[in-house]
């Protein structure tokens, strides 16, 4: 029984399923922070993205040492490849939080406009649970849910086209709402670009399971797909 | 590809002891096959039933089909000098006769009854340049085989049999025995030959296995457990024995 490797691959989940929940964590609060435009929330959470670098850093460093020493095929080189790529996704998930955060702070005392905070946060609340049921799925090694999820993806795009045209027409209606109407943008297209991301996690799963690499959702080949 | 040595459920009994379980497996030429498995697992056995080595191991029966070039191997009418010219074995120790490189390799040709001077150096020229060994000895092809290094004294053995024009290489662990180098340089020979031969190689270098070999089988106590493209199995075997063997969780 390689005991080395098995203890080694046990630990590096661990850290990874630590740096899953505090990007989830992340996220939520990233998302809070602006929609009750709470800028010392955000400027805390800044702060904080740095750890997840640190630990996602640390994930590689473990994983490509593991990799080197203990020469694993088959199944556990498939694990820990899964680790490599999904701990870079999760870092990049941080990431738009914290862009998420400064976009906060920026918009801070703008003029805002109702109608599309609540649209974003009905699409704030729709990436929270697919991240959630991602990692889920990761942890239960769950095809289905794996599936689901990436399926959710679709009613992602569909809702930022949405809330695109809502910005656009809310900035014609009253001008004034411009500054804050690019904001919601940039914050729209990061939880957008987030969701895909879930996608990746997703399809890490399947081919940790089966060694297939798929696309678990093809995205759009057309702006009006 | 085509398929030249094919073996139908082979069984193979010491005394009451079965050894190997029902054994499918194909060969085809210009490409190298690794026989894997812990020790004991009969890949070795298997591989030795393919020139007919076990004959002389008392209270051994062997039933089943070996094919090769739709000839059956163990047909009581199949010459087994032929057979072995066919189907040459390098083993484990490398095992020049004590005598001259150009002796060694001229052996089996003499046996066949050669003795014309200008064909025996073009053979002997021929087959250490196969080997890859032919400028490390071309200068000293009078010397004692057995003077050489591990690496070149495999090579040697392995110029000794192509010399003989066979079919198909059986090597069993060629490499265990040598330093990193030489192993190396036997990789680099094997993968030359199989553009002209069929390799069955048994190894217990999984790394060996996965870099020079087209097919793997994985054998266990007796039994085939997988048989596929070495890219296969070492990114998704069908079994999890075989996952688990290949990271050294049993064996």
């Amino acid at each position: 029984m390689n005991n080395i490797f098995t203890t080694e691959l046990k630990k590096l989940y661990t850290v990874f399923k630590q740096m899953g929940d505090a990007v989830s964590g992340q996220i939520e609060q990233a998302t809070e922070s602006y929609i009750n435009h709470d800028k010392d929330a955000a400027q805390a959470l800044i702060q904080q993205d740095n750890s997840i670098n640190g630990n996602e850093v640390d994930l590689e460093k473990q994983a490509l040492t593991l990799m080197t020493l203990q020469q694993p095929v088959a199944d556990d080189f498939r694990n820990v490849i899964t680790i490599l790529k999904a701990s870079s996704d999760l870092e990049r998930i941080g990431d738009h939080a914290t862009g998420i955060a400064l976009e906060t702070i920026r918009v801070k005392g703008s003029h805002r406009n109702k109608d599309v905070e609540n649209e974003i946060a009905s699409l704030t609340n729709m990436i929270r649970n697919m991240l959630k049921e991602a990692l889920a799925a990761f942890q239960s090694i769950d095809m289905e849910q794996a599936q689901t999820v990436a399926n959710q993806d679709q009613d992602v795009d569909a809702k930022f086209d949405k809330i695109r045209s809502n910005i656009t027409a809310a900035i014609k209606n009253d001008p004034a709402v411009a500054e804050a109407g690019a904001s919601y943008l940039m914050v729209t297209k990061l939880l957008e670009r987030i969701g895909d991301r879930i996608v990746n996690l997703a399809e890490e799963m399947v081919y940790n399971q089966t060694g297939e690499i798929v696309e678990l959702n093809q995205g759009r080949l057309h702006p009006n797909d | 590809m085509t398929v030249i040595l094919e073996t139908k459920d082979v069984h193979l009994a010491y005394g009451q002891k079965e050894a190997l379980h029902g054994i499918d497996l194909s060969f085809a030429d210009n490409s190298i096959t690794a026989l894997i498995g812990p020790s004991g697992c009969g890949k070795s056995t298997f591989l030795r039933c393919l020139n007919r080595m076990n004959d002389l191991i008392p209270d051994t029966t062997i039933t089943g089909s070996f094919q090769f070039h739709q000839q059956d191997i163990y047909a009581p009418t199949t010459n087994l000098v032929e057979l072995r010219k066919k189907i040459g074995m390098v083993f484990q120790q490398p095992n020049p006769f004590p005598f001259s490189v150009y002796d060694n390799v001229t052996y089996g040709l003499k046996l066949t009854g050669q003795t014309d001077r200008r064909f025996l150096d073009e053979q002997v020229e021929r087959a250490l340049k196969q080997a890859a060994v032919w400028n490390e000895v071309k200068d000293d092809l009078d010397k004692n085989a057995m003077s050489f290094s591990g690496g070149q004294q495999q090579r040697i053995c392995i110029a000794r049999l192509l010399a003989v024009q066979p079919d198909i290489i059986l090597l069993d662990e060629p490499t265990s025995a040598l330093d990193p180098i030489s192993s190396a340089q036997i990789e680099s020979t094997l993968m030359t030959l199989k553009k002209d031969y069929c390799i069955i190689i048994v190894t217990h270098n999984l790394q060996q296995a996965s870099r020079i070999a087209d097919q793997t089988a994985f054998m266990l106590n007796g039994d085939l457990i997988e048989f596929d493209l070495t890219s296969k199995m070492f990114t998704q075997p069908a079994q999890q024995a075989t996952s688990d063997y290949l990271n050294g969780k049993f064996g």
